[in-house]
């Protein structure tokens, strides 16, 4: 037999092997891809799509670009440094005019507000009476407001031309993109967003912690009980779930504020006096209270279910094996809901960090969370770039850190039931 | 053949109906609660009876968000939205509200023009102002008394307890600097020099140990009611109807009052435009306007209310002297400055938040 | 003949009662005790008690009443891990995040054992089930077969005087499970462990055991060597339970000495050994082995005369299904030897037996 005789096998009909199974194997793959197809076109066409296009907002604005062409043009070589031209000038009073009757000079202005604070009221009053100024527009601009004679107005325009600009993202990391393109950090006064990063990291880590002590024990109560008892116990575990938002918040206020039932109870067993009383809530401490009791049960579900497929033999043959009850439970018991304990952490985790209802309504001053201010960019600020930007940072930490997640401990050995 | 009739009985029958409902039907958008029952009472049940149109009344929490959305999704669904003032100017600015002609809207009793009637200020190019309202500070009379003035609201050592403060840099910065001995008329040009901000919110740092932050407008009464804080900041017309509706004894102190419009508004594009304007014209007449101020202790927008202001609904509180526009009100008062906000709120809320998170 | 007999009395159970409900007993009044070395099985059909037995015998269930011992210590108040009894689960309960090396381990390490200590002992106990190469494999990647003889070395690694086995070979196929029976014997015969274990298989009970407790309704209803327990059942219970088994009931007519005559329903007569039967007039079970049962002629003395029913070849025998006297499962085993006779289906026959083969039992 030749060499190459083996290496092509033929199928009946004389046609290689291979190719046959080749064809065969297409079309189970085009089947399950055509089963598919349809959830793939749905979570593209409303759950990546719109995701994808939100976050680029964090880097692509061409809002000055495309409102005010002629001056993104004439600042386009600019570096930011020199005296502004007679031609830039001019380039600007024919935007603003354009700009005046397409009535887009607000937007403009408030994207110019956004580099150079006081530059609202400077393009919109300014381009009112655009239209009558005649050349040179250098000299006429500044006798209209002589703000237009500060370089750095202009090198707020400069930051806001660029179409693609990193601006957004050195905001969300409490840094600035100068005209030259160079970023510097903020003024203190004004640096917020890494410190607040990081306060949403610690106290989602610090809710995941009290989550997993509170829930241990309860999702091993229930893995043990009679199924009975332990349905009504799991309904009490799974009621923050079922209840309103406004609901919870209200009852929260009545257990947790100073003069709340809590305290209350404090001051007639003498825990505190009357005039100290603890502040539990509007504070840091409401937040990971109230996020405590919420994520509960996220931690509860998947240790539940993974307690639940433990045989109670594994703990019996510990013990029979000479284990005391302690050893068992920590050399076989515990090491068995690892799972159990990576999937509920993971899900308490992921869902806290994201929270901003909660924290806003009992978390007061320090109980902030960095998506308190995505939400106040969405909804109050109407900053969409910076949230985005803030958006994305946010995931890349995410991310990260169930990279980690996957090294340290697999994201194989995590089971939700 | 039959499919097509069928098919064609259909639609007409949709485009009746859409017809029909967009002839008379217009959604009404404001801040919810006492101030929307307000609202009802005053505008929408008297234009409803007088035109039969209806009003579908709903609320939201303010900021232009909702109606950026639906503006530029080009599916806009409210007809009338109630905002505050640097919103109105702000959406304007933006494109996103319609112009307003204001030579529609009514003459005074007596034939003054309405853009004379108006206050000052209370029409700007894409809205009409309905009510004057007020951030103020109140308090509990049965648990504090022998309050003077803002700086009281700033000084622990005579006031011990929690202040409530609204989570926001507006008017808090204002009242910080009243309250550190700058007049009402020179608060904005301290407030436009960077020494002038630091020295708000060093005022404020005075007291940050002590803050309750609230949000919304309902909070500051429940907060004075449960006793979590001595003093709070409020919208005066809550106060009112906590103090004159649910018999509480709270007291306004008006010293540092800062005034703001809450005004009409039209999103861009927003069908039904015929009722919709009659609406805004038919709201904001002089009666109605003082009609309001029977149901919600705010001041109305025209002159020539003021005069026709009358009772309480409970037939018993004289309103005139609980409006913020009142003369005795008015000694150390501030009128909100849209254009400063507009173009200082990046930074202060910035900075605000920045304060108040670390 | 063995061990149980002549050895000293290691485990006691004296007058042992359990009940879970406060209601109904799963034990009832359990005397049992167990030798030195001894292998003993509890024998019975699912909630006869022997499993409760073998888990208050282990501490994972106390007794209600009376008293367990332990080498003459009575063990009621120990906790499981003080008692130093190896145990062997249904599904191995080999520990799934630990290697082969390191479930055998445990027992050692919390016993604080040195670590060359427990290595060579691991290793040991690796040999003894032959399963040195797979030291560093986790349960997940074994066999069934070879996850059973793991639980085993585990259970024997640390030294126990006693191993208790609770239906260990449940999960096995057939020819693994008849395979491991004689390794599990083997290594009880060599190390000298005193075994209780636990099964609802015969044959099993049959194969292993130096004496098999077999248990019904919370009662031992015989305890016996194996060869006695097949031979010679005291009731119908293990007479049906053990083995295949014929019965054919009738109703006592005389009793002779130890010969009780029975009568059938249709009025012929049968002479049968008198073990556990009442007094003349009473109704009783006649128990006979298949293979005991011979065809014979008519002229034999007290032969039976049977109708071939059904016949089964299965090679080395025919198995053959006749109507006795009413009774139409009865079985005969008839050897595929050298010129035997032939049976057709509808024939009538005779069958004939040694009379210490028929035992007149109890009723069920």
């Amino acid at each position: 037999m030749s060499d190459t005789h083996t290496a092509a096998v033929m199928a009946a009909d004389g046609t290689p092997l291979k190719a046959r199974l080749a064809r065969a194997m297409f079309r189970r793959k085009l089947d399950a891809f055509l089963l598919v197809l349809p959830l793939l076109v749905f979570l593209m066409v409303f759950f990546l799509a719109p995701i994808a296009w939100f976050l680029s907002k964090g880097f692509h604005d061409d809002l000055f670009a495309t409102e005010m062409p002629n001056t993104t043009a004439a600042l386009a070589d600019w570096d930011g440094s020199t005296e502004p031209t007679e031609a830039q000038y001019a380039a600007l009073v024919t935007d603003l005019i354009a700009t005046r009757k397409t009535k887009t000079i607000g937007k403009v202005a408030t994207r110019v507000n956004r580099e150079h604070s006081g530059a609202r009221s400077l393009f919109t009053s300014s381009a009112r009476k655009a239209a009558k100024l005649d050349a040179p527009f250098k000299e006429a601009l500044i006798k209209t407001k002589k703000a237009w004679g500060d370089i750095a107005v202009w090198q707020g325009m400069k930051a806001a031309s660029r179409t693609y600009t990193i601006g957004y993202y050195a905001n969300a990391l409490d840094r600035r993109q100068l005209a030259d393109g160079s970023i510097v950090a903020q003024p203190e006064q004004r640096q917020i967003h890494v410190k607040l990063l990081i306060r949403t990291l610690e106290i989602s880590l610090q809710v995941t912690l009290y989550c997993l002590l509170l829930g241990y024990p309860i999702a091993y109560l229930l893995a043990t009980l009679p199924n009975r008892t332990s349905n009504l116990l799991m309904i009490l575990v799974l009621l923050p779930f079922w209840t309103s938002i406004l609901v919870r918040t209200t009852a929260w206020i009545a257990m947790l504020q100073s003069q709340g039932v809590l305290n209350d109870l404090f001051v007639f067993f003498g825990v505190t006096a009357d005039e100290a009383r603890f502040s539990l809530i509007y504070n840091k401490l409401g937040t990971l209270i109230a996020m405590t009791h919420i994520l509960l049960p996220f931690m509860v579900l998947p240790l539940y279910s993974v307690m639940k497929g433990i045989p109670p033999s594994y703990v019996r043959a510990a013990k029979s094996l000479g284990a005391t009850n302690w050893t068992a439970f920590w050399r076989v018991y515990a090491p068995q809901t690892v799972p159990g304990i990576g999937a509920g952490a993971i899900l308490v985790f992921i869902v806290a960090i994201g929270y901003y209802i909660t924290p806003a309504l009992v978390g007061g001053q320090d109980g902030q969370m960095i998506s308190n201010f995505i939400d106040f960019h969405m909804r109050r600020s109407l900053n969409w770039n910076l949230a985005a930007a803030l958006g994305t940072v946010l995931l890349v930490v995410v991310l990260t850190l169930y990279w980690i997640y996957d090294r340290v401990v697999g994201i194989d050995n995590m089971k939700l039931g | 053949m039959k499919i097509k009739q069928l098919a064609f009985g259909i639609a007409t029958a949709i485009t009746a109906a859409t017809a029909a409902q967009a002839a008379d039907t217009i959604t009404v958008v404001s801040w919810g609660g006492a101030y929307t029952k307000s609202q009802v009472e005053a505008y929408h049940k008297p234009w409803m009876a007088e035109t039969g149109n209806t009003i579908i009344s709903e609320d939201y929490n303010g900021g232009l968000s909702e109606v950026k959305s639906q503006v530029e999704a080009g599916n806009v669904k409210w007809n009338v939205m109630d905002v505050e003032y640097s919103d109105a100017v702000r959406g304007c600015d933006e494109g996103l509200l319609e112009p307003i002609d204001h030579s529609i809207l009514p003459a005074a009793p007596d034939g003054t023009p309405a853009v004379d009637d108006f206050i000052e200020g209370a029409l700007p190019e894409c809205a009409v102002s309905n009510i004057v309202w007020s951030t103020i500070f109140a308090y509990d009379t049965s648990k504090t008394s022998g309050v003077e003035g803002i700086s009281d609201f700033f000084d622990l050592e005579k006031f011990p307890g929690k202040r409530g403060i609204r989570k926001n840099p507006k008017a808090n910065l204002e009242m910080a600097l009243m309250a550190d001995g700058v007049p009402a008329s020179e608060v904005y040009d301290v407030l436009g020099t960077a020494e002038g901000i630091d020295r708000a919110f060093a005022k404020l740092d005075t007291i940050k140990s002590e803050v309750v932050w609230w949000e919304a407008g309902a909070q500051p009464p429940q907060l004075l009611a449960d006793g979590e804080v001595v003093m709070t900041t409020a919208y005066n017309g809550r106060i009112f109807n906590a103090a004159a509706g649910e018999g509480k004894p709270f007291e306004v102190n008006w010293d540092g009052q800062v005034l703001d419009f809450d005004l009409w508004v039209i999103p861009k594009g927003a069908p039904n435009m015929e009722a919709t304007l009659d609406f805004i014209a038919f709201s904001t007449d002089t009666q109605r306007l003082a009609d309001q101020a029977s149901w919600i202790a705010y001041g109305p927008a025209r002159k020539s209310s003021g005069a026709l202001v009358g009772l309480y609904n409970d037939g018993k509180t004289e309103m005139a002297p609980h409006m913020p526009t009142a003369e005795a009100n008015l000694a150390n008062a501030l009128v909100n400055n849209f254009e400063f906000w507009a173009d200082n709120q990046d930074e202060l809320n910035e900075r605000f938040n920045a304060w108040l998170a670390l | 003949m063995t061990s149980g007999q002549n050895g000293d009395t290691f485990v006691e159970f004296e007058r042992v009662q359990k009940s879970y409900d406060g209601e109904v007993l799963v034990v009832k009044d359990l005397n049992l005790s167990i030798g030195k070395g001894e292998f003993l099985t509890m024998l019975g059909p699912s909630g006869s008690g022997k499993t409760t037995c073998l888990m208050m015998l282990a501490g994972f269930e106390t007794a209600t009443h009376g008293d367990i011992r332990l080498g003459g210590r009575e063990i009621n108040n120990i906790p499981p891990h003080k008692r130093g009894i190896g145990m062997v689960f249904q599904n191995y309960a080999l520990f799934p995040h630990m290697s082969v090396n390191e479930n055998l381990a445990f027992p050692l390490q919390v016993r604080g054992l040195s670590k060359s200590e427990t290595e060579s002992k691991v290793k040991r106990a690796l040999d003894m089930v032959q399963m040195g190469e797979f030291g560093n494999r986790r349960p997940a990647q074994l066999s069934g077969g070879q996850q059973q003889r793991i639980a085993v070395a585990r259970a024997l690694v640390f030294d126990p005087e006693l191993v208790l086995m609770d239906e260990p070979l449940g999960a096995l196929d057939k020819q693994l499970r008849e395979q491991m029976q004689y390794e599990i014997k083997h290594i009880h015969e060599n190390l000298g462990v005193t075994v209780v274990y636990v099964t609802h298989d015969q044959s099993e009970a049959l194969t292993m055991s130096d004496r098999i407790a077999v248990f019904n309704d919370g009662v031992i209803q015989q305890l016996a060597d194996p060869e006695t327990l097949y031979e010679r059942p005291e009731n119908s219970f293990c007479a049906q339970f053990i083995g295949e088994n014929n019965k054919l009931g009738g109703k006592i007519v005389g009793i002779d000495g130890d010969t009780a005559t029975v009568e059938f329903d249709d009025g012929a007569t049968c002479k049968a050994l008198a073990v556990n039967c009442g007094g003349v007039g009473e109704r009783s079970l006649l128990s006979i082995r298949p293979e005991r049962v011979a065809i014979g002629n008519s002229d034999t003395p007290d032969a039976i005369s049977a109708r071939v029913l059904e016949l089964i070849y299965l090679g080395d025998h025919i198995r053959c299904r006749m109507d006795v006297h009413g009774h139409n499962e009865f079985i005969v085993k008839v050897p595929n030897a050298a010129g035997h006779a032939r049976l057709n289906v509808g024939e009538t026959v005779h069958l004939t037996w040694e009379r210490e083969d028929c035992r007149a039992l109890d009723l069920i």
